[in-house]
């Protein structure tokens, strides 16, 4: 039972992780119905940002819970910044051509800030420091640190932020609304390139939020290391239902329970199937996003919308 | 005058504004740097060499996952090509070395190959360290008939893939049955747990020979779990090795991964000691993995704070010149450079065959990392030395001798 716990603590803090990046690819798909491949990039300009922030204010040396959120927040202000820019440079000017030129341009900004970030970063990973101090905890038969708590916290925390935002303020509603009908959400007044451009921001910010998690917890950051999880994050929104909100967080939960119980149930599945299951963990995760594409393509959450002729 | 009524939208396109100031100087920009990355890397001479000098390639992993591991090698490496050409080179001739990067990537490693064989024109080669990396260039240089000489890659198929591929360091049968022995010897471990890097055929191989030698001393594997190198949580892994109850943990990865799998581990209430190959041999192993990595043990090459004169030297020389300790993949880097030295001095002449043939004859030649005498397979016999980590030192903890 212990373990069970302890696997089910792993997961949920891994899935925390994996719902804050969905968000963002969410969100920009419900109102653009672009896939933004270059969020996953986001997320690493927001470690690679934590790093360089938590270096300058010397928090290696001198860490604090306070440093840990000013890093954050510096984080989140630079990828805000980068997802707004984005938009603005690389998606704004192509609104009325064919989707397929924006996936492409999506992919090529994506590659760009990757390489781009070996030739500024430097190829060879980098250990983000601990910026506030680390502890151990044990709660019953479940061993973790106090980092493993902080980060389905924040995590948790943003979500609620962002259900507030999206569910009871005039800028949420304006975004369901432009993610309904474009056409429409203008012809009403709504400004809609303002709410995209703040789409953008908002999943960029939580993109940082991420990337910043993910460096305290798994300390090795290099600029390819947004390619994974941010797969895994798309697979996840698209679990959760693409342009669902509370659907990209269920999803990204899922995702993270999916990946540690396949390495978990690995001894037995050895024993009763002779098959490494837990080897095949991404294969997995990737075998779900053709499933649900095939059996239920618009999510767990999301609803069927039929083609109107 | 009525009131114009307001237009309905047409089923015309709107008017496409097209690519605005700013989008057009951004693409600018993108195009500029493309080009110029493109060109910094074109700048290579076309091969073939003088008549007054012999070209040797390397490749190695000087960026990327396991820079630590390419970067050391090719400094021992240079530090013997340019004791070579202070001493007057092979035969009056110049040795000169023609460096490229893989990157840590088998791809990249037979793609460099490939370039250095055909542009280059090399004589020999030396490399790799990661053994998956060796495995890719090997057929290429076998085929083209250029001897390559691997410093310190310890899977057994490496040599086995033809008569011109050599190393001038221990193999993994040895390097996994050696570690057996320890942990169930010296450590008392009677129950093992084993986290292997299934991307690395280096890991698998070692994992492998340990299980095997662990089972045959009469120990139980309670636990084999794997990851991918690259990969950043262990803990679902780690967490499966804690409930079996394992009394050691073999590693058998590199040292940018092990030192996070031994902060995890700790981070779960981990206590019992990891041990692992040569793959955790790096300056940086400490500085990733830090206190979780105390009490923790490795099988390597050599053992630098050893008072033997011929290493004593080279760590003088070294350290003079580097600023830095020298580690066991220096050394092999070195040895490897000074083996094909003096093979093409004992060849009549300085082609692929004839120095092949000379290499495959060494016997007893000493080398920094010890006496190499090369077997039927091209490979050397040679001790292993088990070095613990205590108070955030390295130090050796025993010598093991081949069986």
């Amino acid at each position: 039972m212990n373990t069970f716990l302890q696997h089910l603590l792993n997961g949920i803090a891994t899935g925390s992780i994996y719902a804050l990046l969905a968000l963002g690819y969410t969100m920009v798909y419900g109102v653009l119905k672009l896939i933004n491949f270059a969020h996953s990039e986001i997320f690493m300009v927001g470690a690679f940002t934590g790093y360089y922030a938590a270096h300058a204010l010397g928090l290696a040396s001198n860490p604090s819970l306070l440093g840990a959120a000013t890093v954050m927040l510096i984080s989140m202000t630079v990828c805000g910044l980068l997802g707004f820019l984005n938009e603005r440079i690389a998606y704004r000017p192509l609104r009325t051509a064919p989707r397929i030129t924006s996936l492409i341009t999506a992919m090529g900004v994506s590659l760009f800030l990757q390489y781009g970030g070996q030739m500024v970063f430097g190829p060879d990973p980098k250990f983000f420091p601990q910026v506030f101090p680390k502890s151990n905890l044990q709660l019953g038969g479940v061993v973790t640190t106090n980092y493993q708590l902080f980060v389905v916290a924040v995590a948790i925390a943003l979500m609620a932020g962002l259900q507030w935002i999206v569910y009871r303020t005039r800028f949420g509603k304006a975004m369901r609304a432009v993610s309904h009908n474009f056409e429409m959400a203008s012809l009403m007044g709504i400004p809609t390139d303002r709410i995209i451009s703040m789409t953008f921001v908002l999943g960029s910010v939580l993109a940082a939020a991420a990337g910043n998690l993910y460096g305290l917890v798994y300390p090795r950051i290099d600029p390819l290391m947004g390619v994974f999880p941010g797969l895994k994050a798309f697979v996840a929104a698209v679990l959760g239902g693409i342009g669902n909100v509370p659907g990209a967080m269920l999803g990204g939960m899922l995702i993270g329970l999916v990946e540690e119980y396949a390495v978990a149930i690995d001894p037995w599945a050895w024993g009763a199937l002779h098959v490494h299951v837990g080897r095949f963990k991404d294969a997995i995760v990737f075998a779900i996003l053709v499933a649900i594409l095939v059996f239920r393509p618009s999510g767990l959450l999301g609803r069927y919308e039929p083609e109107k002729v | 005058m009525t009131p114009k009524r307001p237009s309905l939208p047409t089923a015309q396109p709107p008017r496409r504004e097209g690519p605005g100031p700013l989008a057009l100087s951004a693409i600018a920009l993108v195009a500029l740097a493309a080009v110029a990355s493109g060109c910094g890397g074109g700048g290579d001479r076309s091969g073939g060499a003088a008549a007054s000098e012999v070209v040797v390639g390397e490749y190695g992993s000087l960026t990327g996952q396991t820079a630590a591991f390419g970067s050391q090698t090719h400094r021992g490496i240079e530090l013997a090509v340019d004791e070579i050409n202070a001493a007057g080179g092979v035969k009056g001739r110049t040795f000169r070395l023609v460096t490229e990067d893989d990157q840590s990537k088998q791809e990249e490693a037979a793609t460099v190959v490939r370039k250095l064989i055909s542009r280059d024109k090399v004589i020999a080669l030396l490399g790799e360290v990661a053994s998956s990396c060796s495995l890719a260039a090997a057929p290429i240089a076998q085929e083209a008939k250029v001897p390559m000489i691997s410093p310190s890659s310890t899977n057994p198929k490496v040599t086995l893939v033809g008569d011109y591929i050599f190393r001038v360091c221990f193999l993994d049968d040895f390097q996994g049955h050696a570690m057996a022995r320890f942990c169930f010897n010296t450590l008392g471990a009677r129950k093992a747990a084993i986290l292997r890097d299934i991307r690395q055929d280096y890991s698998v191989g070692l994992a492998n020979f340990f299980a095997e030698e662990f089972a045959r001393l009469g120990g139980q594997v309670a636990s084999d779990q794997s990851y991918s190198s690259g990969d950043s949580d262990f803990k679902a892994q780690l967490t499966a090795i804690r409930a079996a109850g394992a009394d050691v943990l073999f590693v058998p990865g590199y040292y940018n991964d092990v030192g996070q799998i031994a902060i995890q581990a700790r981070d779960l209430g981990l206590t019992i000691p990891l041990t692992g190959g040569d793959g955790w041999e790096s300056p940086t192993l400490l500085a990733i993995g830090g206190k979780a990595l105390e009490g923790c043990y490795y099988s390597n090459h050599f053992d630098p704070s050893s008072s033997d004169p011929t290493v004593a030297n080279f760590f003088r020389k070294y350290s003079d010149r580097y600023h830095e300790a020298p580690g066991a993949l220096a050394a092999l880097g070195y040895d490897s450079a000074k083996l094909l030295a003096d093979a093409m001095t004992r060849a009549t002449d300085i082609t692929g065959p004839a120095i092949r043939g000379e290499l495959a004859a060494t016997k007893g030649w000493a080398g920094v990392s010890g006496l190499i005498t090369m077997d039927q397979n091209r490979n050397p016999v040679k001790p292993l030395v088990v070095l613990q980590i205590q108070d955030g030192k390295i130090s050796l903890r025993e010598t093991i001798q081949p069986f």
